[in-house]
């Protein structure tokens, strides 16, 4: 009995092969979804979900300015140690600070020493080691991370990979500072950003 | 001075015109092979050489050509060689029987289909030869594995074959595609379903096509019995494979979907169109389904088709002498 029953699974499945020429004939006749390379580019709408190389994203009120705190979660993170921070120091005082401390702490007043600022010094990422797993952007605890939408990005020469984050963040602040003055190009820019927010 | 008989020169003329059909085909059905494959995966194909493509075969064929010929070290040289070489020329053979149309057939024989089966056969010497001479495990795996696939898909082929040729009482294919008629309800396909299913399935084994491509099983055997093959030694192969899915496509529509005869008018076009939707329901398969594993190959042919093609031959036979 189950031998027949086996049998008949089997001629049964052989519509699964129906199925798979189904798949295939639709996917034949649809549109195709990738692009002419040097004479189409990408369009904005097809870069949903692109995994470029990491950008810093910055204070909604000083957007030279990331939200990284340097908590070192994301180098901690990092199964590729492609991401070096580098905290900031505290600022140095002067001979004359340092004495003033001194004799109030004598006196027996309280002291509040200059403590470091919370923000990287240094924020360098090597894009040739990175393997894109996103680690990083889910770890942050600020989201100060995110993907670019960098995709045509190349280079014969493997020390264009080891960008500098913060001066990149820079670039961009002072790029979309020029870009209010026409405001078609301002409404483009933030929308790429809340797109890569999210 | 002797005349130079009639037969000899038809043959001569037939023989030229097959392998510059075969050439031209092989053009035409890489550049198919490709565009469908990039269709199904929803990328354009060749696109860059020609217009949508269509030098790219040419320009493979040039690449082809010009590529160093190279004997791997510790080959067996004349066997390496030879197995090419054997692998192509037998296939223009084939062509000889097959009634392109009304006249167009390179010789008419009574055994056509007997000699069709038979030289294919050829075909698994060439690749055993060439797993052999390449002194490359690879190459001994893919030709092991090609006899093993060929014996075993040759029975029910030649089964499903054989019930036609007692159904027309004939193995001229001539004969076989007078009996049928033009319109579709008409076909030896129609009559004998199951033997055209067997035979199709069969013929993708036969000719190594996905999903039965495991003698060359790329992924497995880096090529198989081509592993060590370059320039045109590879070409030929390649050439030699495609030869072949226009012979058995050729067969198919000759037995069992009328041949050259068609609704409204006959002739080679219909002929030609048949053979065609054929090869590109091959070539949508090979995009379509993975390739089957070594003991499922053999499980299809041995379990099934085998069984299928005896009782549908023998129901055949039941049939025609009662009627």
């Amino acid at each position: 009995m189950s031998a027949i029953k086996k049998i008949w699974e089997d001629v049964a499945s052989l519509w699964s092969l129906i199925v798979g020429l189904k798949v295939t004939g639709k996917n034949f006749a649809d549109k195709q979804i990738t692009l002419h390379y040097p004479r189409e580019t990408v369009s904005e709408a097809q870069l949903e979900g692109f995994r470029g190389p990491l950008e810093l994203i910055g204070k909604p009120k000083n957007p030279a300015k990331p939200k990284c705190i340097s908590c070192m979660m994301c180098v901690t993170a990092c199964p590729s140690k492609c991401i070096t921070v580098v905290k900031a120091k505290a600022p140095k005082l002067t001979e004359e600070e340092l004495q003033a401390m001194k004799e109030a702490e004598e006196r027996g007043e309280k002291v509040n020493k200059p403590k470091a600022p919370k923000e990287p010094a240094k924020f360098l990422y090597d894009y040739s080691l990175c393997s894109l797993c996103g680690s990083c952007v889910e770890n942050c605890p600020v989201s100060s991370l995110k993907y670019s939408s960098h995709v045509y990005f190349t280079s014969t020469n493997r020390k264009d990979f080891k960008m500098d984050l913060l001066e990149r963040l820079d670039r961009q602040a002072a790029q979309a500072e020029s870009f209010v003055e026409s405001p078609e190009a301002a409404v483009e820019t933030s929308e790429n950003s809340t797109r890569k927010d999210s | 001075m002797s005349q130079i008989p009639v037969e000899l020169v038809k043959l001569v003329i037939a023989l030229v015109a097959i392998a510059a059909f075969v050439g031209l085909n092989g053009l035409v059905l890489v550049y198919l092979e490709r565009k469908i494959a990039g269709h199904v995966q929803r990328r354009p194909g060749p696109f860059e050489v020609g217009p949508h493509g269509l030098l790219q075969p040419l320009a493979d064929a040039v690449k082809l050509i010009g590529k160093q010929l190279f004997t791997p070290k510790g080959a067996d040289k004349i066997l390496f060689w030879m197995a090419p070489v054997l692998s192509f020329f037998p296939v223009l053979l084939l062509f000889l029987p097959i009634p392109f149309g009304p006249v167009a057939t390179g010789m008419e024989m009574n055994l056509g289909l007997l000699l069709i089966l038979a030289f294919s056969g050829l075909n698994v010497l060439a690749l055993c030869l060439a797993g052999w001479g390449s002194n490359n495990k690879w190459g001994i795996l893919g030709a092991a594995r090609a006899v093993a696939q060929s014996v075993a898909y040759e029975i029910p082929l030649l089964l499903s074959v054989l019930a036609i040729a007692f159904q027309t009482g004939s193995l001229n294919l001539s004969v076989v595609v007078q009996g049928q008629g033009g319109w579709p309800w008409q076909w030896n396909a129609m009559v004998q379903p199951l033997a055209f299913i067997i035979y199709f399935i069969s013929a993708l084994g036969e000719t190594n096509r996905a999903p039965f491509d495991l003698p060359e099983a790329e992924s497995e055997l880096t090529a198989g019995f081509h592993t060590e093959y370059s320039g045109m030694g590879f070409g030929l192969f390649f050439l030699a494979e495609y030869a072949n899915m226009i012979v058995v496509c050729s067969v198919a529509a000759a037995l069992f979907l009328g041949g050259w005869q068609g609704p409204f008018f006959d002739g080679s076009l219909w002929f030609l169109l048949k053979v065609y939707v054929l090869l590109v329901v091959m070539i949508w398969l090979r995009w379509t389904y993975p390739r089957v594993r070594f003991d499922q190959l053999l499980n299809i042919n041995w379990k099934w088709l085998m069984p299928l093609a005896l009782a549908n031959l023998f129901i055949t036979a039941f049939v025609t002498k009662l009627f």
